[in-house]
């Protein structure tokens, strides 16, 4: 895990030093997806409420950097736009959350509407100006900061995981009243957990925001930040942290290639992509190490030995 | 000295009274039984000790407290725990994790993952599950699968255990084996209030058993006295001669 770690921070570090800006950009969006994936998964993968809620705080996130930018220093707006999102999911989180099933979705949905809305509308109306020009940063800087907070979303999703309380939402996506019976204050743990996911959701737009430039409405609160990682999630496999990952790297990295290849056509070819994934491999990526493991039996066994032992004793 | 008690106890749906003014009690260290034909009220009854649902009116008391306006999670950690008529075991999760679950959440003290580990492994063998320990949870049969439930159940260390309908769909030797289990469990010092149709076990292991009907509670008494009442019978005839018509 640890030399992984190494030969991963080694790569990021040195990346700029030989790409092209056009690819630590790239690198950067990668990363990005890996945030929102792997917080979109922590908390509605586990438990069950799918939430369409990813790119309203995502948009928070932008809208911060946007406002604050000429007043408060970088890595405070990286907080405060984590800590508005945090804000806002809670409130969200307090009143939806008694919602199950399609109806969380919908109003979760109907959250990015409405925060885009809002946003132009004030706009128009009293800020006096359609969308706001972001001050660069170099591209090295977002990359490592957006690695930095990359690392600190994976730490913190993989210790709330193995934790008692990722427990408790895998319980409560297993039988959510059956789990209310076992001691688990189900309302308390869902807001929080939403809550937390919301502000690496937030964080991530503040350090995404120079990358565009330009900012309005339509752009920050895009529903493709919403549908992006729960496709990224799916494709992965969600049934361990890393699969969101993975589905993010391989996502992040195809859909850069067919821009290149199809331009606007892209998602024609990235849909087809998904579909064959969830109709063969219904577990995600993520699910086919299983079957590989069975598949190659005790060959692959030999080989793994020694890491294996770690890994089985946190489930 | 009553665990639990309840005085005046109704719930309405709409303006059907699923439970009407039933006052009850179950003693500590007691095996009561709750039968009646479906639909008499007898899972509401539990809903509304467990919190699933609120009271409409009358109070409901465990240990001389007030169970009124709190939540589910708060009457599991006073000690009251329960299994679910339908089995609603975490589907996602090996055996071993669901009582963890219980062991985790169902006390108001922190415990240690060392020590939840070990009630949760106590509480499977109890029930004769060690073995399945790491199988997930959909290989089982139903009759383990509630068995998963009484141990997920005792990893929280309840004082009082709602048991709905633990028999239902069991065979004969598998009736006797739980009825041996809830006896074993009533030794460990734990009440037991228990909705059951299976009257081979009511019979067996209950030492009072209260009768329901259209949300009322209609006779009380030693199994022996409850088979011989004659409201009892009048319905369950009924219920038969309706069922072979």
């Amino acid at each position: 895990m640890v030399g992984l770690f190494v030969l991963l921070l080694v790569f990021v570090v040195t990346f700029p030093l030989y790409a092209r800006a056009y690819d630590v950009r790239v690198l950067t969006i990668v990363l990005l997806y890996v945030i929102l994936a792997v917080s979109w998964a922590m908390f509605s993968g586990t438990t069950g409420y799918m939430s369409l809620a990813p790119a309203a705080f995502f948009g928070l996130g932008i809208y911060s950097m946007a406002t604050l930018q000429n007043y408060l220093p970088f890595p405070v707006i990286i907080v405060t736009g984590g800590l508005v999102a945090f804000a806002l999911a809670l409130l969200i989180g307090l009143v939806t959350l008694r919602l199950r099933g399609i109806y969380f979705a919908i109003f979760t949905f109907g959250l990015v509407v409405f925060l885009g809305e809002l946003v132009q509308y004030l706009e128009a109306t009293i800020w006096l100006k359609h969308g706001q020009a972001i001050i660069p940063i170099d591209n090295e800087i977002l990359l490592y900061t957006m690695f930095g907070l990359a690392v600190v979303t994976v730490l913190a999703i993989y210790f709330i995981r193995r934790s008692r309380y990722g427990l408790a939402l895998q319980s409560i996506g297993g039988n959510e009243e059956a789990a209310e019976h076992m001691g688990i204050n189900t309302t308390r743990l869902k807001v929080l957990i939403f809550a937390i996911s919301s502000a690496f959701m937030g964080a991530a737009g503040v350090i995404t925001a120079p990358n565009l430039i330009y900012v309005n409405a339509n752009i920050a609160f895009s529903l493709f930040y919403s549908f992006m990682p729960i496709l990224m999630a799916v494709f992965g496999g969600m049934g361990h942290l890393y699969g969101p990952i993975v589905g993010a790297v391989i996502f992040g990295y195809l859909e850069k290639m067919l821009r290149a290849q199809l331009y606007s056509y892209f998602m024609l070819g990235f849909g087809i992509i998904l579909v064959a994934v969830i109709y063969f491999l219904p577990n995600g990526i993520a699910g086919l190490v299983p079957t590989l493991q069975d598949k190659l039996g005790g060959v692959i066994q030999k080989l793994r030995k020694g890491g294996q032992a770690g890994q089985h004793a946190n489930t | 000295m009553p665990i639990l008690e309840g005085q005046g106890v109704n719930k309405y749906f709409g303006g059907l009274a699923a439970v009407s003014n039933v006052d009850f009690h179950v003693d500590q260290g007691e095996i009561v039984g709750l039968i009646g034909p479906n639909g008499a009220g007898k899972t509401t009854l539990f809903n509304l000790i467990s919190a699933a649902l609120p009271v409409s009116s009358g109070e409901i008391r465990f240990k001389g407290q007030k169970l009124n306006g709190l939540k589910p999670h708060q009457i599991c950690q006073m000690g009251v725990s329960r299994t679910f008529q339908e089995t609603k075991v975490f589907g996602n999760m090996p055996v071993f994790q669901n009582a963890l679950v219980g062991a985790f959440f169902g006390t108001p003290t922190h415990i240690s993952g060392t020590d939840a580990a070990r009630e949760a492994g106590q509480a499977l063998e109890f029930v004769g599950l060690s073995a399945m320990s790491a199988t997930p949870i959909q290989d089982l049969t139903l009759v383990n699968q509630k068995r998963v439930e009484v141990a997920r159940a005792l990893a929280t260390k309840p004082e009082l255990l709602l048991l709905d309908e633990l028999m239902a769909g069991l065979n004969p030797a598998e009736v006797s084996e739980a009825m041996e289990l809830v006896t074993r469990i009533r030794d460990k010092g734990i009440t037991i209030f228990m909705v059951e149709h299976v009257m081979k076990a009511i019979m067996g292991i209950c030492g009072r058993v209260m009768a329901f009907h259209h949300g009322e509670k209609i006779a009380e008494g030693t199994p022996r006295e409850i088979a011989a009442n004659k409201k009892v019978i009048e319905i369950y005839l009924g219920e038969e001669t309706r069922a072979g018509s």
